[in-house]
């Protein structure tokens, strides 16, 4: 049964075509690879995936943690803004922590925003530092730490709230070959063990290669094999 | 691979067996391509021949298996050649999915198709490597690295041509 299900996706900006009539379905726990060539369309049907972008024709259903099916192309940015909080995580190739705030802050905000009491937060915060093996760092900010290092922190912060779903787009795409692998396993080996799904752009085979099936992308057309029937 | 060079290499840590050279090798080396006793026999003879290993005493009960083999001066020489002479890099400009795509482009047939099955073959095994990497220990992982880096690069020639195959179209039906 598919958890996120997209059909006939379009948007475009101005005169791009980013997508055109583009599908993907995505089942619970699965990692799924969207490749395909730079500018295909590859980020904009993530975006729209996971309701960051609202497309400009087609829709996307969710399936949400009490089995409802939810819409997300029907809902206001406030209902869309909250679903995104509650049930996905977000890693992306650099600059999604907050520069002022230490690692551990960083990977607790999520539980926090959500109401959590910054005792309870600070802890399950360290428990995934720890899972990415990163404890090291929980004192440092951002800046202050590797390129892998900050990977591992967006990672545990995107893991924190127990998401549904995990959408990484080019999440080793700064990082050296033996990092980005690195990166990848500890990724994909948090989402298995606790059941997220992973929606994985990515440019590089070697990467793609963590993932159960690939879809690929080319001219803003997907080509979801598994689903093409 | 040079068996005889890698048998070499194991025998300059001391005297060994046929028998046991067979099991450091195919620890070491036979992941996926195991040496046949045929094969170790036939080269053992071949490097007594050349004077490369002597036979350093035979156990009771004969029999081939029993012969102990030492590597000589002129062996420890030609491993020392073998290691530091670099290894020809190798073209591949034989290469069959170029020939494939070009006929079903001759053909009338869709090339993106072959190349899109091609791709899906090489992901799926790439997959394999990658788990396998996963499970093994660092001498796996190294081997599963070559490989992968090597399909690696096939798909993303794959990918390139994918992107010219109109551009390859025009040139090869005119
Ligand atoms: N915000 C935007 N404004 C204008 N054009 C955009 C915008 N976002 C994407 N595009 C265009 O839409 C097309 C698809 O872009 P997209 O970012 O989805 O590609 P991609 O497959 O992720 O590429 P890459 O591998 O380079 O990241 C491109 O032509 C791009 O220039
Ligand atoms: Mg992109």
């Amino acid at each position: 049964m598919s958890l996120l299900r997209a059909e006939g996706l379009s948007k475009s900006f101005g005169k791009t075509h980013a997508l055109e009539d583009a599908g993907i379905t995505i089942r619970a726990g699965e990692v799924v690879a969207v490749m395909g060539p730079s500018g295909s369309g590859k980020s904009t049907l993530l975006h729209c995936l996971a309701g960051i972008l609202p497309p400009d024709r087609g829709t996307v259903h969710y399936r949400d943690h009490f089995g409802s099916d939810r819409e997300l192309t029907a809902m206001n940015d406030g209902e869309r803004s909250e679903l995104r909080r509650t049930e996905f995580g977000f890693v992306f190739q650099f600059g999604q922590l907050v520069p002022e705030l230490t690692c551990l802050e960083n990977v607790a905000l999520p539980l926090r925003l959500s109401g959590m009491k910054r005792k309870n937060a600070e802890r399950a915060a360290r428990d995934w530092l720890a899972r990415l093996e990163v404890d090291g760092v929980a004192d440092q900010r951002p800046g202050e730490t590797s390129g892998g290092q900050g990977q591992r922190v967006a990672i545990a912060r995107a893991l924190v709230t127990g998401p549904k779903v995990i959408f990484a787009d080019e999440p080793t795409g700064a990082l050296d070959s033996l990092n980005g692998e690195r990166v990848m396993h500890l990724l994909t080996t948090a989402a298995r063990e606790t059941g997220a799904a992973v929606v994985l752009v990515t440019h590089e085979p070697r990467v793609a290669a963590y993932s159960d099936r690939e879809v690929v992308v080319r001219d803003g057309r997907s080509r979801d094999v598994e689903f093409a029937r | 691979m040079s068996i005889g060079h890698a048998l070499l290499g194991l025998l300059e840590g001391g005297p060994r067996h046929g028998y046991d050279l067979k099991r450091a090798y195919d620890e070491r080396f036979g992941q996926d391509r195991p040496l046949h006793y045929g094969q170790v026999y036939s080269t053992l003879s071949r490097l007594l021949k050349n004077g490369l290993v002597t036979e350093a005493g035979v156990e009771a009960g004969d029999g081939p298996e029993r012969k102990r083999y030492a590597i000589t001066d002129a062996g420890v020489t030609d491993v020392e050649r073998w290691l530091s002479t670099p290894e020809k890099p190798e073209p591949y400009l034989q290469n069959t999915l170029y020939a494939k795509v070009v006929l079903a482009l001759l053909s009338g047939r869709s090339a993106t198709e072959v190349l899109d099955t091609q791709r899906a073959a090489h992901l799926t095994t790439m997959r394999e490597l990658t788990r396998r990497k996963a499970d093994g220990d660092l001498a796996d992982q190294l081997i599963c690295d070559f490989a992968l880096f090597h399909l690696e690069a096939d798909l993303r020639w794959l990918e390139l041509t994918a992107a010219r195959v109109d551009q390859l179209a025009a040139e090869v039906m005119r």
